[in-house]
């Protein structure tokens, strides 16, 4: 089976990208292909690349509590293009509520700080694998 | 998948990019419908100019390509880049990075990015690599850009598919030209030596052209002497210099260039460089013949793939194959005239036509 696709990209203004490195050395020991695309990135680049790479899943990593406009921008660009197909999750600091709009807003699930990296591979994995069997 | 193969196509010929980057995952997982992928756009393929970038990791290749993408977006050309990044052969994993440093053109929709992974030694890299150049191209885009990182076989192979290859090298990289591996010398068609403010640039690149003209020398030292090169001034750095600045369609000698890519320096002579090897190309016959030879590895490719699925996926022959495991054990057979054996009864099969 081929390698699943991860774009891992840092949205928001805040400065420093430990987080997102962590999850992306995480989920490429895992085997996956890791697009790594770094600080500060708008929605519009984050879809950019998610479209252009052609990814299965995009992983933001969110601390600046700008995830209201954010993700839910992700989706939208996402689904202009046809792709709404494509897995948003990710983590950071986000509100138990927020958490729960979001993810009724269509994202996947949302992790909170502090969530071992390994429940991000396990759920990537079994969405992944779910995904595969229903269009098989 | 949310689309039809058809669908797929149209979206693909009005331009979209989502159909472009499903079109590539297609064509690198050898998906249902690469054949018929590839055939559809095959009358499309062949306008495009494809540069080769390679060199050790850190050099500043993905640095230098986001200027070349800039300057040449500056001119109205459309960019498709191939970044090509090893996968552990432990996990299979990659982590993919050389976007960050084109974020300048990231969201610039004359611009196409795609990250690629070298997924372990299934072989025929360089030939999948080419045919999502191949895609790229028949998508529209006038420059296609494909890095690669290191100067191994793979990378050379690679780099061997554009029709100009730049070797990007730094002082850091080896205290010498002796560092580089067989091959190199002979796949570059453009060297730069980038980090131009660390120290110890110039003398790597007075070292390159050493070579290049010792090796140049070596042929001059035949033509007689009314060509007037007595070998007492005998200068290989100059003749080098001399030669990679001629327009000599007939032959070309590798540009040694300098850049400081972290500060914009050096690009513009790179990019004279690379037209003026295109132009060389053009002239000599060389970029058919580079055309000619991808098309050429593409059959070998495609052939050994068909090879594979005709015959080992033939339960036939694999239960054919089980019963000769016997005679080879007794020594009646061997390895060599089993698969002799096996070739030959396998016509119908390796034509495809079902007997
Ligand atoms: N000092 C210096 N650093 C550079 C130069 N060009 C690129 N770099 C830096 O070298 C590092 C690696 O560059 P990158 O383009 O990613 O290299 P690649 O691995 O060959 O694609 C980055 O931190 C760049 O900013 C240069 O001319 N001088
Ligand atoms: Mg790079």
């Amino acid at each position: 089976m081929r390698p699943i696709r991860v774009l891992v990209a840092k949205p928001g203004l805040d400065g420093h990208d430990r987080g997102a490195k962590v999850v992306a050395a995480a989920l490429r020991d895992a085997g996956m292909e890791v697009i790594y695309t770094g600080l500060h990135q708008t929605p519009e680049m984050i879809a950019t690349a998610a479209i252009q790479e052609d990814v299965d899943v995009v992983g933001l990593s969110i601390l600046s509590g700008a995830h209201m406009t954010l993700i839910p921008r992700v989706l939208d660009l996402l689904r202009d293009d046809g792709r709404e197909d494509i897995l948003v999750t990710g983590g950071g600091i986000i509100p138990r509520e927020d958490m729960d709009a979001l993810e009724a807003r269509g994202t996947g699930r949302l992790f909170g700080p502090g969530t071992p990296t390994s429940e991000l591979v396990e759920y990537i994995h079994n969405w992944f694998e779910a995904r595969e069997a229903q269009t098989a | 998948m949310p689309q039809s193969f058809d669908a797929l196509i149209a979206d693909f010929e009005a331009g979209k990019t989502a159909a472009l980057a499903r079109a590539i995952s297609i064509v690198e997982n050898h998906r249902t419908g690469y054949d018929e992928l590839m055939t559809r756009l095959h009358p499309r393929i062949g306008r495009a100019q494809r540069l080769g970038m390679t060199g050790p990791p850190g050099a500043g290749k993905s640095t230098i390509t986001n200027l070349i993408v800039q300057s040449l977006r500056r001119d109205n050309l459309r960019v498709g880049v191939v970044a090509v990044d090893p996968s552990s052969p432990f996990t299979g994993g990659a982590l993919l990075g050389d976007r960050v440093r084109m974020e300048a053109v990231a969201l610039d929709r004359g611009v196409y990015i795609r990250s690629m992974a070298t997924r372990g030694s299934l072989g025929g890299l360089s030939a999948r690599t080419a045919e999502v150049a191949d895609v790229l191209d028949a998508f529209g885009f006038d420059r296609i850009i494909i890095e690669t990182v290191g100067v191994g076989q793979t990378e050379l192979d690679i780099a061997r598919t554009a029709d100009t290859t730049v070797v990007v090298l730094v002082p850091e990289s080896g205290d010498s030209i002796q560092t580089l591996k067989a091959g190199v010398m002979e796949i570059a068609d453009i060297f730069v030596v980038n980090k131009g403010d660390r120290p110890g640039a110039d003398r790597l690149r007075n070292d390159i052209e050493l070579m290049l003209g010792l090796r140049r020398g070596a042929t001059s030292a035949n033509i007689p002497a009314h060509h007037g090169i007595p070998l007492k001034t005998f200068n290989p750095i100059r003749i080098a210099r001399d030669a990679a600045r001629s327009e000599n369609p007939e032959e070309w000698l590798p540009a040694v260039l300098g850049t400081i890519a972290s500060k914009g320096e050096g690009i513009d002579l790179l990019l004279a460089a690379v037209d003026r090897h295109f132009r060389y190309l053009q002239t000599s016959g060389g970029l058919k013949g580079r055309r000619r030879n991808r098309l050429k590895n593409q059959v070998t490719e495609v052939v050994a793939e068909r090879l594979r699925a005709r015959l080992w996926e033939d339960p036939d022959t694999i239960t054919w194959l089980d019963t000769q495991l016997d005679l080879m054990e007794a020594g009646t057979a061997t390895p060599f005239s089993v698969a002799d054996e096996l070739l030959s009864r396998s016509g119908p099969l390796l034509t495809g036509v079902k007997p």
